[in-house]
């Protein structure tokens, strides 16, 4: 047990190690991610302005600006760039051949090393998400009860879950179908318009908000957001945590199955 | 006991055939046809404790998939093969200790950090005892001087310096099995050497056992007491370097050194003439000829010497593989007119 900590700490390292080489790509990737939300706050402002009603859908001008800026902390969580377009590359180039030689296991791996890269995110993002909030400040209602907070701490840490392996799912996909970006493109743009990344989900009318409501896709983005501003009603707060839960469960179990089937269909590309 | 045992092992892969050209590109998104490729067709083999072999074939003859097989990186379609008693597609993990694959300009090493930082990482994931793996790690680094290098970024190294490192990295868990697959590919002489020399000190003081594939005869000459030659999917030769010449090499070549500068003109009769370069001719001449032709020879003109060689091994292996090649061609032209014989013909 101690030896596989030590392995999966050194993969760690060697990780953000890794993440810190491109100093000026990471640099510029992190604090060019904040400069949407000034954009948000002039258009929310505006579509409120042209509405004439202090409201909509439940939410306030202040509201939708705060729900923006907690997606953002949300999709910091469950967003993973680059994670199935490269395992599916690897796949590809025959790159991911080094984990059937090597005694360590491919979801294990990406996993740590997703996690690694999050941290030095974090590290960097941590100062300017701090200014930024802190600005912004005024368009928050305050902070939720404990309870709610302790949702939302949660349903960030299952949202990373989720994200990591759902993504990894689909890159894994690339056993079978090799060139996964068609695929990606399509999961991307439900992705954009179902997780509540642009918009809440309660902007959307009837049957699609229903439906999207049985999606894990919500989890990315409204959901800890909507649970933070309280817009989860009390009765439904641990049920939905619970769901997000299971649907962890269920990619987790995906991703491994489809790594399995894979690794036995594997035809070695790449010479 | 053997530490490799390959009995019927067999790999087929259906591939895509694309026809040329945009309307056969429209057409394959409703209709495609795809072919079998049968890369692997039952081969039996064994592999003893601290042998060297070499694993010979054109390209796409078998040998790599081979590899791929023993290392547990593809499953086959049919057969067993087992290496230090396991069953490699099982990617058991104490197997994956216990050997090593090396594929030339194949990076296991992390791109963007320096070697000795690879290193540590397969330390950790091989479960390498701290003072075993300096002790190694230094004797390796020693062993092919790159002392240096060490700390610098693996993108910044050179193919020759990549692979040394790759060579480090496969070896520092103290494999029992290595598996090569064309490690000196696009080196310059220099860097072939060294690597050679290494492979050949390492071997020896260790005394594991090496498969090796490589399309350079000076690897295999300098390396591999066997040989074992693969074409079509199929094992064709098994045995020594020089039973290669013997088997598959009909002719010698004989080199006249006459002892005036007159040459005559009539060598022609005793076999193919080479070259001839006054007072030197050099003749093709068929081995079963050689004492016939050398009693004439010598009894006819005035020779000043005389040599009777092996043709060049390149040579051998170069019409061997043609020859194979030629006949997996007519193998697999029999297979196609017995299938379209044996179909149903069509009703009435």
């Amino acid at each position: 047990m101690l030896a596989r900590a030590a392995i999966w700490w050194s993969i760690l390292e060697m990780c953000i190690a890794e993440r810190l080489a491109y100093r000026g790509d990471f640099v510029l990737g992190t604090t060019m991610r904040f400069l949407p939300i000034v954009t948000q706050i002039f258009l929310w402002t505006a579509v409120f302005a042209s509405a004439g009603s202090g409201k909509m859908v439940g939410f306030t001008r202040n509201d939708i600006v705060a729900y923006y800026l907690l997606t953002m902390i949300a999709r910091a969580f469950t967003s993973m760039p680059s994670l199935a377009g490269g395992v599916a590359r690897q796949i590809r180039d025959g790159e991911i051949k080094k984990f059937f030689i090597q005694p360590i296991d491919l979801i294990g791996f990406l996993l740590i090393a997703r996690i690694g890269h999050k941290l030095v995110y974090y590290g960097v993002a941590i100062g300017p998400f701090a200014l930024v909030f802190f600005l912004c400040r005024g368009y928050f209602p305050g902070w939720p009860p404990a309870e709610y907070f302790a949702a939302f701490l949660l349903s960030l840490v299952l949202g990373f879950l989720l994200g990591f392996f759902l993504e990894a799912s689909l890159g894994l996909m690339g056993f079978w179908i090799l060139e996964v970006s068609s695929l990606l493109f399509v999961y991307m743009l439900f992705n954009f318009f179902f997780s509540g990344h642009m918009f809440p989900l309660e902007v959307l009318p009837d049957p699609w908000r229903t439906w999207v409501g049985w999606l894990p896709l919500k989890y990315l983005a409204y959901f800890p957001a909507a649970v933070f501003l309280e817009k989860i009603p009390h009765d439904q707060l641990w049920r939905d945590v619970l769901i997000l839960a299971a649907w962890v469960v269920f990619f987790m179990i995906l991703c491994r199955r489809l790594m399995h089937a894979g690794f036995r269909r594997y035809s070695g590309y790449g010479g | 006991m053997s530490v490799i045992e390959i009995r019927g092992l067999r790999k087929s892969y259906r591939v895509y055939q694309k026809k040329e050209g945009l309307l056969a590109s429209f057409r394959g998104l409703l209709h495609r046809e795809y072919r079998d490729v049968h890369a692997v067709k039952g081969i039996d083999l064994d592999v003893q404790k601290g042998e060297f072999v070499a694993f010979l074939g054109p390209n796409g003859a078998g040998k790599t998939t081979t590899l791929k097989l023993l290392s547990g990186v593809i499953t086959p379609t049919a057969g067993d093969a087992r290496v230090l008693g396991y069953v490699p597609w099982e990617r058991n993990n104490d197997y994956r200790r216990r050997f090593a694959l090396v594929m030339g300009q194949k990076n296991q090493l992390w791109w963007d950090l320096p070697a000795q930082e690879s290193f540590q990482l397969h330390q950790k994931i091989y479960h390498v005892d701290p003072v075993a793996f300096k002790r190694t790690k230094d004797e390796l680094v020693d062993l092919l001087n790159v002392g240096k290098l060490l700390g610098q970024p693996v993108r910044e190294l050179s193919l020759g310096e990549r692979m040394k490192m790759e060579l480090i990295a496969a070896l520092l868990h103290s494999p029992e099995v290595l598996f090569l697959d064309e490690p000196t590919i696009g080196l310059d002489v220099v860097a072939q050497h060294n690597i050679q020399k290494f492979l050949k000190h390492y071997q020896q003081v260790r005394g594991i056992t090496i498969l090796l594939t490589s399309h350079y005869m000076k690897d295999v000459a300098a390396l591999c007491k066997r040989v074992v030659i693969i074409a079509g999917g199929e094992i064709v030769h098994d045995g020594s370097l020089e039973g290669v010449i013997d088997r598959f090499s009909d002719y010698k070549v004989l080199t006249l050194d006459f002892a005036g500068d007159k040459m005559p003109g009539d060598l022609a009769r005793f076999g193919e003439v080479l070259e001839i370069a006054p007072p030197r001719a050099r003749i093709e001449v068929d081995r079963t000829r050689i004492a016939s032709v050398l009693s004439t020879v010598l009894a006819d003109y005035a020779i000043q010497d005389v040599s009777v060689e092996d043709p060049p091994l390149e040579d051998v292996i170069a019409s061997l593989f043609a020859l194979t090649e030629r006949r997996a061609e007519l193998s697999d032209r029999d297979a196609k007119q017995a299938a379209v014989a044996a179909a149903p013909a069509p009703s009435p």
